[in-house]
């Protein structure tokens, strides 16, 4: 259990500042649109979709292929990091320059492609930030969100041998040039999917550095990694997710890339590999499966309270923040991955702020009901204490003497040394609250 | 027939909500009865993962309240469990139902009442720690801040970024302490920019956390349920 990331949270950095900044700099493109009616048409959409994924895969799969490209499934992450392997091989690839990808961390790609002696080159600017210091992103969009532009120029210095400069211009300039002959030495590009359209077998990926479309055009064979909850039905739909997907990642109006790939140009290959990796496990269970509609905005990892002081990192594999907190235990088994389900007050405020109206908040404690089925270790401190409080409950006599005990508690709390683990952890900042010397119970039963 | 809930923690900790929300009901002439059998609505449980737990007390709660056609709660959090969790729990259980039928103090009075005037009087400049199940669940943030500039000699002021969360989170205050110490230590910068004397909410719960931060900081401010000041006359 990663306890450390939340019981230590990483106190008054710039991320907070950064991040309120931000979600005010988006609920101002938001007022540009009708934001409520574009939201509840994106869950409307996504939710048929996702009830008719079987029918709208086979349909991608076809007009895909039409266009001359091949489509590949994968049960597990591990089938699709070695598909993506095998390709890389039949083609002779020796490297493979990487769009941003989500998906690509939970196949854990680029540790699959250094074991095949392939080397993986990330080009989204905070995906190379991130691989050049070996480093997991700590977002979903804003990989190296957890550093500032001194750390860059220190990792630059030290790691490529350049001057230092913290001007964020010449850092990006820097690492432009390297990735210029990275795009024309690979025999691979790798691009995620941000939206797979049934109807005619097209890819959109949405970005703003142009690597993705590099990524994707330059090397002769495109690989599409690709979760299957991304298919939609129409081009239509877009005008729809378009907006909110921008607006609510980082408050533009559009991005400024839009890409939308078509199949292979003649003389070379495009793949996709559609991933499962505990997907259909997540659609089967009608409580989270709202989950699945997420575009991957990271809306809500921005605005979440915990997400702010303590970074994506905590979280453990993958994806951070509420909608990870669901995702992750979801996809990777509650047992292990449990605590962030925890690490929550349940505010809500992610659910506000998700432009798909996943009720995170509520999933979150379900996750956590399902984390105390499988005996997760997160889900033990105050369990035992939780559940006879809980049992008490159920009779009025019980009540009396529940109440009786916490009282007789927080009363030697204040003068004894040795204190239940609760109290301790209470009154490490706060004061104690007092009981009042007459319970409501007792003033109403007086007073009839 | 209109019942009070009260919850576990303000009989215990807070009853002077309690009280003030029976003073009031009594000087508005609302008829209520408050069921003698009641406990807890199962929201440390639920709250915790233990649905197992939740449940026996959300069909007990579904009982003892089952007679009244709405059930108000001096509580934005329990109503929320209630009105909404149970229903999440179960859609198709006995419990969801009498559940929808809890409302939360502030919206009782302003939408179910339509009364925004309670009568009180209280001159202190006084803040407002929204709850977030209150705010995001409920909605009822807004008839709360109604009933407070109602007040006479009531000097209302927003507190600053009202909307994030306090950092109680009930069983989260003390499993992840440090994480909601820093949360209710901005919520305290907050209230002490406001220059507010009085610092109140519909949730006794969150307001026993950032009471107990302020106390600790040696701040002068006082905390008091939204019922307490809505009682002063």
């Amino acid at each position: 259990m990663s306890a450390s990331g939340f019981q230590r949270p990483l106190g008054p950095v710039s991320l907070p500042s950064s991040m309120q900044r931000s979600v005010e700099h988006k609920h101002a493109a938001q007022a540009q649109v009708a934001w409520t009616a574009l939201r509840e048409r994106a869950h409307a959409i996504k939710a048929r979709a996702i009830a008719d994924l079987d029918r709208l895969l086979v349909r991608f799969e076809r007009e895909f292929e039409a266009r001359g490209g091949t489509v590949l499934w994968a049960r597990t992450a591990e089938e699709a990091a070695a598909l993506f392997v095998d390709i890389c091989k039949r083609h002779g690839a020796s490297s493979v320059v990487k769009g941003k990808s989500m998906l690509s961390e939970e196949l854990e790609l680029n540790r699959r492609l250094e074991g095949a002696g392939i080397e993986p080159v990330e080009t989204d600017m905070g995906e190379f930030i991130v691989q050049l210091a070996g480093q997991r992103p700590s977002h979903i969009i804003a990989p190296a969100v957890h550093l500032s532009r001194e750390d860059v120029g220190a990792l630059f210095r030290d790691k490529l041998g350049v001057p230092y400069s913290d001007d964020p211009a010449r850092l990006i300039a820097i690492a432009s040039r390297r990735l210029r002959e990275r795009y024309l030495q690979a025999g691979v590009g790798m691009t995620g999917a941000n939206f797979a359209i049934a109807e005619t077998g097209t890819i959109v990926v949405v970005e703003n550095e142009g690597n993705g479309g590099l990524s994707a055009a330059v090397p002769p064979v495109h690989v599409v990694v690709a979760g299957i909850e991304k298919v939609i039905p129409t081009l239509d739909d877009l005008l729809t997710f378009l907006p909110l997907l921008s607006r609510a990642g980082t408050g533009q109006k559009l991005t400024t890339y839009t890409h939308f790939f078509l199949g292979p140009e003649p003389g070379k290959a495009a793949y996709c590999i559609m991933v499962d990796a505990g997907r259909t496990q997540i659609l089967r269970d009608a409580k989270i499966r709202e989950s699945l509609y997420c575009i991957k905005c990271g809306a809500c990892l921005s605005v979440c309270p915990i997400y702010r002081r303590t970074g994506g990192w905590a979280y453990g594999p993958v994806y951070a923040g509420p909608i990870g907190a669901i995702l992750t235990p979801a996809m990777l088994g509650v047992r292990h991955h449990g605590e962030p389900t925890f690490a929550s007050t349940l505010c809500g405020a992610c659910r506000e702020e998700c432009p798909v109206d996943i009720d995170l908040p509520h999933q979150l404690a379900y996750m956590r009901s399902k984390a105390v089925l499988a005996d997760a270790p997160a889900a033990r401190p105050q369990r035992a204490t939780l559940r006879w409080f809980a049992r008490a409950m159920r009779s009025l006599g019980m009540y009396g003497t529940a109440a009786n005990i916490a009282r007789a508690a927080l009363w030697t709390s204040t003068w004894s040394p040795w204190k239940p683990e609760a109290i301790r952890a209470w009154t490490s900042s706060r004061e104690l609250p007092r009981p009042a010397a007459r319970s409501f119970k007792t003033w109403w039963r007086k007073r009839q | 027939m209109i019942a009070l809930f009260v919850p576990c923690y303000v009989d215990l900790f807070w009853p002077k909500a309690a009280i003030a929300t029976v003073n009031l009901f009594e000087r508005l002439g609302v008829r209520f009865e408050y069921p003698p059998q009641q406990t807890c609505c199962g929201q440390p449980a639920f709250n915790a993962g233990l649905w197992d737990e939740a449940r026996p007390l959300a069909e007990r709660f579904a009982k003892v309240f089952a007679g009244y056609e709405t059930i108000v709660v001096p509580s934005g959090s329990c109503a929320a469990m209630c009105s909404t969790f149970y229903r999440y729990m179960d859609a198709g259980a006995a419990f969801a139902d009498i559940g929808a039928r809890v409302c939360d103090l502030a919206t009782f009075l302003v939408e179910r009442l339509g009364v925004v005037h309670v009568g009180a009087r209280f001159s202190q400049r006084v803040t407002y720690l929204d709850g977030c199940h209150g705010r995001r669940e409920l909605g009822c943030t807004e008839a709360a801040v109604k009933l407070l500039r109602a007040v006479r000699g009531l000097d209302y002021v927003e507190l600053p970024n009202v909307e994030e969360c306090c950092g109680f989170g009930g069983a989260f205050a003390v499993k992840f302490p440090q994480l909601s110490a820093s949360m209710g230590a901005a919520k305290c910068s907050h209230v002490q920019e406001t220059g507010a004397a009085v610092l109140t909410s519909g949730d006794a719960s969150c307001l026993l956390h950032v009471r107990g931060l302020l106390e600790r900081a040696g701040s002068s401010v006082r905390a008091m349920h939204l019922a307490e000041i809505l009682a002063q006359t």
